[in-house]
């Protein structure tokens, strides 16, 4: 899960971001969810998206707005339930084998996609080998990348074999990224008229403007509440409470709290959600200025969450450790420092031998999110009460992303997108092989062997220790400073019943709503 | 002074004009052609040189996880791992037949793109313009009437507040009374051209218009009270007046017409940054204009896109400057004789 980015408002969420997109957090005041549909049948719901979808074919899909979009239009192989676990989606769960190296998924039968034709066993392994294949440029292939091969043996059976057991390839077939795309269709045409098995179909897309579906009145799971749903392109925030005000858009979601009370009004209704995703200050524990763990749990000490939040993200988040997966979710006060101590923070620096603090040199980008400007200078203000001397760089977000893969930093601000698996969140990151691990700049022989402990067993009240042993790891070394899960707001027009909240602010349910 | 700066820069255009000798039109041509071939590099560079491409945009920082083989398939795909001579060859040349190359975002040609969201640019510089017209030269004209009394310190007052209000808080602050006061804000339904849809897209057009307009009133206003007390001192009007003209007639044929050379060179100047996309008040009203276009490719990194449309705009401020010099002659017989 690496970094979300941000042009103006339009997110990348990431790949993690996408296969979290499952849970189920609140259901809208007045609004039962899956409960009887008083809504206009011939209803068209107007979502308020802040840009184009920039992708428009599932496995490379990296902007929300993609992702909100092809969710609607594809489905995954499994779903996740209100806890974030994955449950049956286009398949049953699957059965695992004792050694835990294959994965056997019964299909449902009669589903089909758009164009008709049925989605049977040959689609799911299509899909799977098209993601793996280099040529696709898959963000998603990172989930695959212990299969060893994917076997059809009849038209409703899947088969798939890992190199290795690996407790986190469930959760990596529950998101946009991996959702099933029909065989027979050319993928090069799918950018251009996308078609697959989800609650809605593709009809027209004007760029810039909007992007029209109708209803898929075959939709294995239900009939979806809206007959039409319209994604419309409103850039800017404010015009987009107008819309809302006005009722010419439905629903919209803003991370900013000051917009979206600015959006709610006798005709619409805000609801809060929590979010997998977290903001973190990321420290290069290989860089020179880093290096030394004292001089990291320093920084740890010094800086107060609750300021960070309330002076910076204008109230918006709750603390948080490492892990955000709701199963597997790290105690946020359980860290060397969990409320600033600044006694404690001089009592580190001099452990590492430089009781007058450091220089130390922090960049951000406005293009991250809203306030990961503010946060790096509330942060700059905060350990400047230790001697802790903080450059904030605030970069252009290609420039950020450009320094951030090549690993040229000391410390970042960042917001990353969670995951329901810890292992998903973290192996990437913190282990010795990991793709980021040059980036994260920490790992030690004893947490790659918890990773490796973590994905061997598919238990989950057997896996829960060791990701709290790899958090505490994580947090008694300070190899970032975690900060807050930020909260999401949710508008929408009181005309709009059944819409269910999800954490994360995902709409794969979006079909359970109808407009009257 | 703005305006006496610019009636000097006119004249001598007009006069340069005049003096090129026996193909001035072949010589702006040729000038024009320069001139799209200098953008077009300009933009080329300019895009290649800030940091990312189109794959750190997309990707973002998952780029990281990204496999050799991936990274391949994606330069191939993109067409970042040519030479950069033979990309911007490549591009040039289709171009020149007409393949103004294609948005890998939307699977769109740029050409389709273009013919949908140029037109409503154009209708709203038009509309912008138009306003810009009717609030300066008018006032313009007030102001010089009496210089240095209260009417023209009014005037000038106005024009400077307008002046200093950034386009994006007013359409801020008026968009959002009128949401509050009267639930009006047709622009958050979906855009609808003016063939589809006439009412509600004037109605969409009118606050982007009018804070354009305003946007673009002052230096109008300006230009054309400077140009105003310039020509009155001429000592044609003085003739004129000697001869018994007066009131009307003097004012507009006589003063007006001869002041406007200045206006018209500040409007077309006006007109031609409108048409580059009033990319703000696009991006606020949701006007799906060729600014947005412009803006969608760089975000994206999109090189064909951002190069064509530049080329787009940069072919239509050429355009815009040979009208205006269409219009110096006919508000001017002098430029036609020279």
């Amino acid at each position: 899960m690496s970094t979300q980015r941000r042009h103006g408002h339009r997110t990348h969420a990431t790949v993690a971001t996408a296969l979290a997109a499952g849970l189920l957090a609140a259901t809208l005041a007045g609004c039962g969810s899956g409960g009887e549909k008083t809504g206009d049948a011939n209803g068209t719901l107007v979502f308020g998206i802040s840009a184009d979808p920039a992708q428009m074919v599932p496995w490379t899909a990296t902007s929300t707005q993609s992702i909100q979009v092809l969710s609607q239009i594809y489905s995954p192989l499994l779903n996740t339930d209100a806890e974030g676990v994955p449950e049956a989606g286009l398949a049953e769960l699957p059965e695992i084998s004792e050694d835990g190296k294959t994965y056997t998924f019964t299909l449902r039968e009669g589903v089909t996609f758009g164009d008709g034709s049925a989605l049977d066993s040959a689609d799911v392994k299509y899909t799977y080998e098209k993601i793996i294949d280099p040529a696709s440029s898959a963000s998603s292939a990172s989930y695959f990348a212990n299969v060893a091969g994917i076997e059809a043996p009849d038209p409703q059976t899947v088969v798939v074999t890992l190199k290795q057991p690996d407790a986190s390839f469930v959760a990596g077939l529950t998101g946009v990224n991996t959702a099933i795309v029909p065989s027979d269709v050319d993928a090069k045409s799918l950018e251009a008229k996308p078609v697959g098995s989800g609650p809605y179909q593709f009809k027209s897309r004007t760029p810039n403007e909007s992007i029209t579906l109708t209803r898929n009145a075959d939709y294995y799971a239900g009939k979806p509440g809206a007959a039409t749903v319209e994604f419309r392109v409103i850039p800017d925030e404010q015009s987009m409470v107008s819309s809302l005000k006005t009722g010419s858009v439905d629903v919209a979601i803003f991370d900013n709290p000051v917009t979206a009370k600015t959006a709610t009004s006798g005709q619409t209704e805000s609801m809060t959600v929590d979010s997998l995703s977290y903001h973190v200050l990321q420290l290069r524990a290989t860089s020179p200025t880093l290096k030394d763990p004292n001089a990291r749990l320093a920084i740890q000490c010094a800086i107060s969450r609750e300021d960070v939040i309330d002076s910076a993200a204008l109230g918006s988040g709750k603390p948080t450790g490492p892990i955000t997966s709701p199963e597997y979710r790290s105690d946020a006060e359980a860290q060397p420092c969990p409320e600033q101590d600044l006694d404690k923070a001089k009592d580190y620096l001099a452990k590492a031998g430089k009781p007058n603090g450091f220089t130390l040199n922090l960049m951000t980008s406005q293009g991250l999110y809203s306030t990961a400007v503010d946060e790096a200078q509330n942060i700059q203000a905060q350990l400047g009460k230790v001697g802790i001397k903080v450059n904030v760089e605030a970069l252009d977000s290609n420039a950020y992303v450009e320094r951030w893969l090549a690993a040229d930093f000391d410390a970042a601000i960042a917001m990353n997108g969670g995951s329901s698996d810890p292992n998903t969140m973290y192996s990437r990151y913190f282990t010795k092989a990991g793709s980021f691990n040059k980036v994260a700049g920490y790992s030690s022989p004893e947490l790659d062997k918890l990773f490796a402990d973590g994905i061997a067993t598919t238990d989950t009240a057997a896996r829960k220790p060791i990701y709290e042993e790899i958090s505490q790891r994580l947090v008694d070394q300070a190899a970032w400073v975690w900060l807050f899960t930020p909260e999401m707001y949710v508008v929408a027009n009181k005309r709009v019943e059944g819409l269910e909240e999800r954490t994360d602010a995902s709409i794969a349910t979006l079909w359970k709503a109808s407009v009257s | 002074m703005e305006g006496v700066g610019l009636l000097s820069a006119a004249s001598s255009l007009s006069h340069r004009v005049g003096a090129v000798g026996r193909h001035p039109v072949a010589r702006r041509a040729g000038e024009a052609a320069l001139t799209l071939i200098g953008v077009s590099i300009l933009t080329f560079v300019l895009l290649r040189v800030v940091p990312g491409d189109q794959i750190t945009a997309a990707y973002g920082t998952a780029a990281g996880d990204l496999s050799p083989e991936q990274l391949q398939a994606l330069e191939a795909y993109y067409g970042v791992n040519e030479p950069l001579l033979s990309q911007y060859l490549g591009w040039l040349g289709g171009v020149l037949t007409g393949n103004l190359g294609v948005s890998a975002t939307s699977q769109l040609s740029v050409l389709s793109m273009t013919a949908q969201s140029l037109p409503n640019t154009v209708e709203l510089a038009v509309l912008a313009i138009v306003i810009g017209l009717g609030l300066g030269v008018p006032g313009g004209m007030l102001a010089a009437s009496r210089p240095g009394k209260a009417r023209d310190q009014i005037s000038q007052l106005t024009s400077l507040i307008a002046l200093s209000v950034p386009s994006f808080l007013l359409a801020a602050v008026v968009s959002s009374w009128l949401v509050n006061t009267i639930g009006w804000y047709p622009n958050g339904e979906g855009y609808r051209t003016l063939s589809e849809d006439p009412a509600l897209n004037l109605q969409q057009m009118l606050l982007p218009a009018l804070v354009l307009g305003i946007s673009i009133a002052p230096p109008i206003l300006q230009t054309t009270r400077a140009a105003i007390l310039t020509v009155r001192s001429e000592d044609y009007v003085r003739t004129a007046r000697a001869k018994g003209v007066s009131g009307r007639r003097l004012q507009v044929r006589h003063i007006l017409r001869n002041a406007l050379i200045p206006v018209v060179t500040m409007s077309g100047l006006q007109f031609g940054f409108l048409l580059g996309g009033a990319l703000v008040v696009e991006q606020i009203f949701a006007i799906p204009g060729i600014g947005r276009q412009v803006l969608l490719g760089l975000e994206q990194k999109e090189y064909a896109v951002v190069q064509s449309t530049v080329l787009v705009i940069a072919v239509m401020f050429v355009l815009v400057n040979l009208l205006t010099d269409v219009i110096y002659r006919l508000v001017d017989p002098r430029v036609r004789v020279q």
